[in-house]
């Protein structure tokens, strides 16, 4: 009884929410791009669609999980998050003294982003829609042949502790997104569509006609060494993972 | 108390939970039996970090041997104003020296700490399987993975992360050596260093300060700003430099992470009495240098006869002089001036109708008659041919071999003495900004000219005295020798 109640209001909230939906998202526009890995070397179609313009913060997820109690420390389901699930709150509704309420949520399971994202009347953007948004610099919709585009990608990746940072603080791309790099890895909806296996120099050679890593003749482009970065660490986690270096942001279709 | 041996099939080692301990020091017809009497208590291994190594195997038979690597990603130092932010197995570069005999069981658990940004693995070269163990231990931050493998073949192996993109992870400093001692261990010897060179990318170029991101342009064009022994400059130097006493014998345990370079090891002053070639069985004998791959490795031995400074460089020189690839041995005992004597003679050396005793130049160059500004800039051009391998190109030389010239207090107390020093060169210990010196500089056969130039350069640059030196000055200084 009281698991229907609880649903009821979730739907409730559900949809009262969902006409705040696309405040403070960006829409992005129609267009094609080359994966890092893929079948063929073929072009995909990213059709328009809304994402939100930072990624969720600390504040936003812990007025989320006020709302939905289940989703807290105590209560989430061991299945959908691992023990490290918003390990460093304080308690299951409170930050961390010296956590940043502006800083973008990380420890959270692949589950609860994608329930987050539901509650907003939104989903989590595919891997295919967050690659194309994010090969966005300031000034072109398409920065991945921009050598100091991708240093200062790589850059970030390898600068530590920058999940405590607030959102905003990164730059702003071409579609008005900010921090799509620079804080936080984020999950994406398929985020192990392309399966890599521990071993990064022989995937190519794999049966899975799905290709990895630096050695590997599948990979479209053998330069853009911070998507093998993206990607790899894509392919080391699974969705009850919780890592204080992965966060997420929401999207929408255009619709 | 009975011992107990168990000789089971491998496959069956799982599921075994507890047996009762047995004792490292079997029968000797325990250890006749083949790699698969193994003792079926999991022992922690002793990991050490650079560059020392844990105890050697002796006679003890194989083992199942728990080894725990945990993978930090932080920042350290690269030379003296330097930092970089390294991605390590262990919390050193190399990462932990793992030591086992042929035959055991090895539990590797990797720990990717939370505080990570990436995911890594491991690939020993030491494992017989898909990726060396990559395949096997993928893991993401904040979690652990677990793995084991049966060395069979005995050697010194490197291990390293095979995460893409590969060659990023391993120029962060992540590699190590893995030894696989034979049956019966190696022969044990007096001193056991570990010794892991690796090459360096960074934004800025060599001595460049500040925290220094990885450059990944420079690391495709395998163009190093710092090649070095033990993840850093100076860490085989001065304090860190390692030691031991005439007479004994030294096994250095040396590897080459790469990720580009291949190194030319060599010690100055030693010959080195056996090489494990490539660290494998292959022993050669009397070898002034050995190559070592990147990702490959040598047990080099000598035995020490001579007390003295003994230098470790990859002989691709500018990278000794240059890049940091250095290191010292101080050996300490009596000396034995049979086998070295040290200077015993000197004198003037005339060639056979040879007349021509001062060099034509100079008597072509008279002092000429320049502003400082001139003096400086010519000055800086001649600093570039003759002082820059040494004192480097912001004059702050090389910690514990060449003493700086920037903001020296050595150099600013006393300008005919830095006169004499470029003219006769310097020998001996000096003392520089609190720091000894104990090294050599060469007379540089410069003009009374050139010496007041670059001298000039030297006293007008990186926070010096502003002195100005002249012609006049020089010859003062020549003509009282």
């Amino acid at each position: 009884m009281i698991l229907n109640q609880n649903l009821f209001f979730a739907i409730l909230i559900c949809i009262s929410a969902q006409l705040r939906a696309q405040e403070d998202m960006q829409k992005i526009e129609a267009g094609t791009y080359l994966p890092l890995y893929g079948v063929t070397k073929e072009r995909v179609e990213v059709e328009a669609f809304y994402m939100d313009t930072y990624p969720v913060t600390n504040a936003e997820y812990v007025a989320f999980v006020k709302k939905y109690p289940k989703w807290n420390r105590s209560n989430i389901t061991r299945l959908f998050a691992n023990k490290s699930y918003l390990a460093d709150w304080k308690n299951d509704t409170t930050l961390n003294a010296n956590a940043n309420p502006r800083a973008a949520v990380t420890s959270v399971s692949w589950y609860a982003a994608s329930e987050y994202c539901k509650c907003q009347g939104k989903r989590l953007p595919t891997l295919d829609e967050w690659e194309y948004a994010a090969m966005a610099s300031e000034t072109s919709r398409n920065a991945q042949q921009d050598s100091a585009f991708n240093k200062k990608i790589i850059g970030s990746y390898e600068t530590p502790n920058t999940n405590v940072r607030a959102v905003g603080t990164g730059f702003k791309n071409y579609w008005g997104l900010y921090d799509m790099h620079g804080l936080v890895w984020e999950w994406t909806s398929d985020f192990n569509s392309v399966l890599i296996s521990g071993e990064s120099r022989k995937d190519g050679s794999t049966d899975r006609k799905l290709f990895c890593a630096a050695g590997s003749v599948g990979a479209s482009d053998l330069m853009d060494y911070a998507a093998f970065m993206r990607y790899a660490f894509r392919g080391s986690i699974n969705a009850n993972y919780c890592i204080k270096t992965l966060g997420f942001r929401c999207a929408k279709n255009a619709d | 108390m009975k011992k107990f041996i168990y000789i089971i099939p491998l496959s069956l080692l799982g599921l075994i939970v507890s047996l009762p301990s047995c004792s490292p020091n079997e029968s000797k017809n325990a250890q006749k039996e083949s790699t698969k009497t193994i003792s079926a208590d999991t022992v922690v291994a002793e990991l050490s970090s650079p560059p020392f190594v844990p105890k050697a195997v002796g006679n003890r038979g194989p083992q199942r041997l728990k080894v725990d690597i945990e993978i930090i990603e932080k920042e350290g130092q690269m030379s003296e104003g330097v930092s970089y932010v390294y991605w390590t197995f262990g919390g050193t570069v190399p990462g932990s020296f793992i030591r086992a005999r042929v035959g055991d069981e090895l539990v590797v658990t990797l720990k990717n700490h939370p505080d990570n940004k990436l995911p890594h693995n491991i690939d020993l070269h030491a494992v017989t399987g898909p990726g060396g163990g990559a395949a096997s231990s993928f893991v993401a931050p904040g979690h652990q993975i677990t793995f084991s493998f049966e060395a069979l073949n005995p050697g010194l192996y490197v291990y390293h992360c095979a995460t893409a993109p590969v060659g990023m992870h391993i120029a962060n400093g992540m590699y190590g050596l893995i030894l696989i001692e034979p049956e019966g261990g190696l022969e044990p010897v007096d001193k056991e260093y570990y010794i892991m060179q690796g090459d360096f990318y960074t934004k800025g170029a060599t001595g460049e300060t500040g925290l220094q991101p990885f450059d990944m342009g420079k690391a495709l064009a395998e163009n190093a700003d710092y090649v070095v022994f033990n993840g850093k400059v100076g860490a085989l130097t001065g304090d860190n430099a390692i030691t031991a006493e005439v007479g004994e014998t030294v096994r250095l345990y040396v590897g080459n992470g790469g990720p580009n370079l291949v190194s030319s090891f060599h010690v100055i002053g030693e010959i080195f009495d056996k090489v494990y070639v490539e660290g494998g069985d292959l022993i050669n004998e009397n070898i002034q240098t050995t190559l070592v791959p990147a990702g490959g490795a040598a047990i080099v031995e000598f035995k020490v006869d001579v007390p003295g400074e003994l230098i470790l460089v990859d002989h691709s020189i500018f990278r000794a002089f240059n890049k940091g690839a250095l290191g010292m041995l101080n050996v300490e005992g009596p000396e034995n001036k049979k086998i070295y004597s040290g200077t015993t003679q000197e004198g003037i050396y005339l060639p056979e109708g040879g007349t021509v005793q001062t060099l034509p130049e100079e008597e072509k160059a008279p002092a000429r008659d320049l502003t400082l500004a001139e003096r400086i800039e010519e000055g800086g051009q001649l600093y570039a041919k003759s002082c820059f391998a040494c004192h480097q190109g912001n004059g702050q030389g090389i910690p514990n071999a060449f003493p700086p010239l920037a903001q020296s207090d050595y150099l600013n107390a006393d300008v005919d003495r830095a006169i004499r020093t470029i003219l006769y060169g310097l020998t001996g210990e000096i003392t520089v900004n609190g720091e000894v010196y104990n090294s050599a500089m060469p007379a540089q056969g410069l003009s009374d000219d050139q010496v007041a130039s670059v001298l000039s350069y030297v006293y007008n640059n990186w926070g010096n005295s502003k002195a100005e030196v002249t012609p006049e000055m020089v010859a003062k200084v020549r003509a009282k020798k």
